[in-house]
């Protein structure tokens, strides 16, 4: 009886000094915030232009300017799922001007820590059939309106964001390969061993917008350099390119521009003009890539004879 | 006539006595050749162990997986031991719901042979998983939308539901058990008064016991054809020429059937021939297996008919290139020697009643079990190695795909530990039902009780 007694006191009293510890962390931020309010009052008068989240510009009193921590992945990474506000995204592909000089497939496997057999972009000598010439063929991922990738995930690794760009979180992934099969492209790429330099990238905290550092047992693809569009940059494989092959742009605004001149031009009129294509339209994957027919093909006459 | 009788009990009292003393004899008898075979098998299973640490050192470029074939070997042992586990569903449900008794021997052979092969089935997808330390994100991240989801679902239930079905008629057996082992080591006696739950063989707990088996026997069929359907659509949910085909479902669930009781009747036979079950497992039992298995080879024939002849015929650019490396091409002798040998001869002959004795149906039942799993290996790799895209800017080694020694390590591993199981079971349990084979004979509740 006794022994429950002082059990109950001493409950008591952890309760009490519990409750007064919480009530003092609750309260300190108020204190803090005060202090802040009194910081505001004063500023400095100086006042900096900045560009906001939602594009707009706007000014800031330089004594509210702290920098942030860039390395907030976590927050990052879910910023990454929903995609740039009033954006479609769009490459048009001039199969036309491709001469396989292949800057594109060097500067996508140098950004993405890629090995050379590994490819998110990869440029095929095609030949549609005995009679007429081969031509070469950038194939991306297709950014598939109905993605067919997207569907069989298990684990919404693999996701459509809103601006049309399909990406894979690479923290995610469980590696079953499901969208590797199910990809009728083969635009999908798996980190089969430790990826390359993984040993120099391993402190780096992961981009899924450029889904690097690449990660052992995992898939990885073309992100259409979402890193690159969130700053209002071309894609590296668009702006790397020598001969004017690839533009890109926005589907709403229906302005698409070369990444070699710079020219930027209407989507409708240069698809419509150039009767441009999807690749395997029949299969109702609906891609966000196009494609311009091969006429007066660039083709070398060596590479001709030493493909089949 | 009261000694009459008395005199009958007797009687039945000492053939119920013989009927035990029968069916606990490989439980009692452990001779130095199971020891070997144990030893044997769990060799196995340690060096597919030991490779599979090393895959997961190595990462999965320890397989001859690549970015072109990126399912092998593994996936095509797991669609084949789902297929295997079916069969428990045939033979326990459905044969028992239709009112066939002579199965009855077999229900627990294949029950026990439907849990091992989907425990070996989950095992062998984990080690296909480029991360199998993330498995949680599916319980968690899990979408409803993706077949490998409907997949586990499915295979969890259906397990969960054989599971059962292997246990709930265990429980008479082993209430008996626990009377007639007391020679047995604690551990094992404990287990068995645990496992009994306190069973008396009252009326009306066998009427609780057969209504709950009923009721079990009738969902399991559906549960049996959703494993087996929803594993084809990991397939069929593709875009791909070869798996893009509407009646992989069925086609599937009929190549189950036929794997399945052909593995009964491998396992039965060795079974029989270790243990002298002749009187329990007797040559009617294979004759009527044999023409189960005539029956479910014959749907399975019929389903391949439409699967590879309409598409050959039409020839359609994505199709042609696949259905050309099966017919003639690099994957042509495969798939003739697995066709012919193991379906089409095996029909043959198990129509003729010499070819379903015990001996040369043994021989028959391997070359189907051996046939299916190569044709699940057809079914996985020649369509991942024809994509619609030519295959350029490659190493040669991935327009390939060739099992490494890791990979065919652990499949046989996979296999092994299905072997490991059952003969431990039987080891543990009655392999034939004990009290059902005495029901069947006529035997009294009473005196199953009283022994």
């Amino acid at each position: 009886m006794k022994n429950s007694e002082k059990d109950s006191s001493r409950r008591k009293f952890i309760l009490n000094f519990g409750s007064l510890g919480i009530s003092s962390l609750l309260v300190s931020p108020i204190i803090i915030q005060s202090c802040r309010t009194n910081l505001k009052e004063v500023g400095s008068g100086d006042k900096e232009k900045l560009l906001n989240s939602n594009n707009e510009l706007v000014e800031v009193d330089s004594a509210y300017i702290s920098t942030l921590n860039k390395n907030l992945a976590k927050n990052h990474n879910s910023e990454s799922r929903k995609g740039l506000p009033g954006k479609k995204f769009v490459l048009v592909v001039d199969l036309a001007k491709c001469k396989n000089a292949r800057k594109c497939m060097d500067k996508c496997q140098a950004v993405h820590q890629l090995r050379p057999e590994q490819h998110h972009l990869n440029v095929l000598i095609m030949k549609d059939n005995d009679h007429t010439a081969p031509y070469f063929m950038p194939k991306h991922c297709q950014h598939c309106d109905n993605p067919p990738c997207v569907k069989v995930c298990p684990v919404d690794a693999t996701f459509k964001r809103s601006d049309g760009i399909v990406l894979i979180d690479n923290e995610r992934c469980i590696g079953c390969r499901f969208c590797i099969a199910a990809c009728p492209y083969s635009a999908r790429s798996f980190n089969w061993y430790e990826p390359r330099d993984s040993e120099k990238y391993k402190d780096i905290p992961y981009d899924i917008e450029k889904n690097v550092p690449q990660k052992k047992g995992t898939v990885t693809k073309c992100t259409f350099s979402a890193d690159c569009l969130r700053e209002g940059k071309l894609p590296y494989c668009v702006s790397s390119c020598p001969n004017g092959v690839y533009y890109f742009g926005n589907e709403y605004e229906d302005s698409v521009t070369n990444g070699t001149s710079g020219e930027t031009v209407s989507l409708k009129i240069l698809l419509s003009k150039n009767a441009g294509y999807r690749l395997m339209e029949d299969l109702g994957t609906a891609p966000s890539v196009y494609y311009l027919p091969p006429k007066d093909r660039a083709l070398m006459p060596d590479i001709e004879n030493s493909n089949s | 006539m009261n000694d009459l009788y008395r005199k009958e009990q007797q009687i039945e009292k000492e053939q119920f006595q013989e009927i035990v003393t029968t069916l606990t004899f490989p439980m009692n008898h452990i001779s130095p050749y199971f020891k070997l075979w144990i030893g044997f098998l769990l060799s196995l299973i340690g060096t597919a162990a030991v490779m599979y640490v090393r895959q997961l050192r190595y990462g999965l470029g320890t397989t001859d997986m690549r970015d072109i074939a990126s399912w092998g070997l593994y996936f095509s042992d797991f669609v084949f031991l789902i297929a295997v586990s079916l069969v428990g569903s045939l033979i326990t449900a459905i044969l028992r719901l239709s009112n066939i008794k002579w199965a009855t021997p077999l229900t627990r052979i294949s029950e026990i042979i439907a849990v091992t092969a989907l425990l070996s089935a989950l095992a062998i997808i984990v080690v296909d998983m480029g991360r199998p330390d993330r498995l949680w994100h599916i319980f968690i991240y899990g979408r409803l939308q993706s077949p490998i989801v409907w997949d586990i679902i499915v295979v969890i239930t259906y397990l969960v539901i054989s599971l059962l079905l292997l246990y709930l008629p265990l429980i008479p057996d082993i209430a008996l058990l626990q009377k007639k082992m007391g020679h047995k080591p604690g551990w094992q006696q404990r287990m068995y008064k645990i496992l009994s739950l306190g069973w008396q063989g009252t009326k009306d707990q066998f009427k609780i016991l057969n209504f709950s088996l009923t009721v079990l026997m009738v969902l399991i069929i559906p549960m049996a054809f959703s494993i087996h359907t929803v594993t084809s659509w990991l397939f069929a949910s593709t875009l791909r020429p070869g798996w893009d085909s509407t009646i992989f479902g069925p086609y599937f669930v009929a190549g189950a059937f036929m794997v399945g009781a052909a593995s009964v009747i491998v396992t039965m036979y060795f079974i029989r021939m270790q243990y002298k079950f002749e009187e329990y497992i007797t040559d009617e039992h294979f004759n009527m297996m044999g023409k189960l298995l005539v029956l479910t080879s014959l749907v399975y024939l019929y389903f391949n008919l439409n699967e590879f002849m309409v598409p050959a015929y039409k020839m359609k650019s994505g199709e042609s290139a696949n259905i050309r490396g099966l017919l003639v091409g690099d994957y042509a002798l495969m798939f003739w020697l697995v066709q012919i040998l193991g379906m089409i001869v095996p029909i043959l002959l198990m129509v003729f009643k010499l070819f379903r004795k015990p001996k040369p149906l043994l021989v028959i039942s391997v070359f189907i079990v051996i046939g299916a799993f190569f044709k699940r290996y057809l079914i996985v790799t020649p369509t991942l190695l024809h994509p619609f895209l030519p295959i350029q800017n490659y190493p040669a080694s991935y327009h390939h795909y060739s099992p490494t020694w890791s990979e065919c390590t652990i499949v046989i591993g996979s296999i092994a530990a299905i072997a490991l199981l059952i003969s431990l079971f039987i080891k543990l349990f009655p392999i034939i039902p004990i009290w059902e084979t005495a029901h069947e004979k006529g035997i009294s509740n009473e005196t199953i009780n009283n022994s």
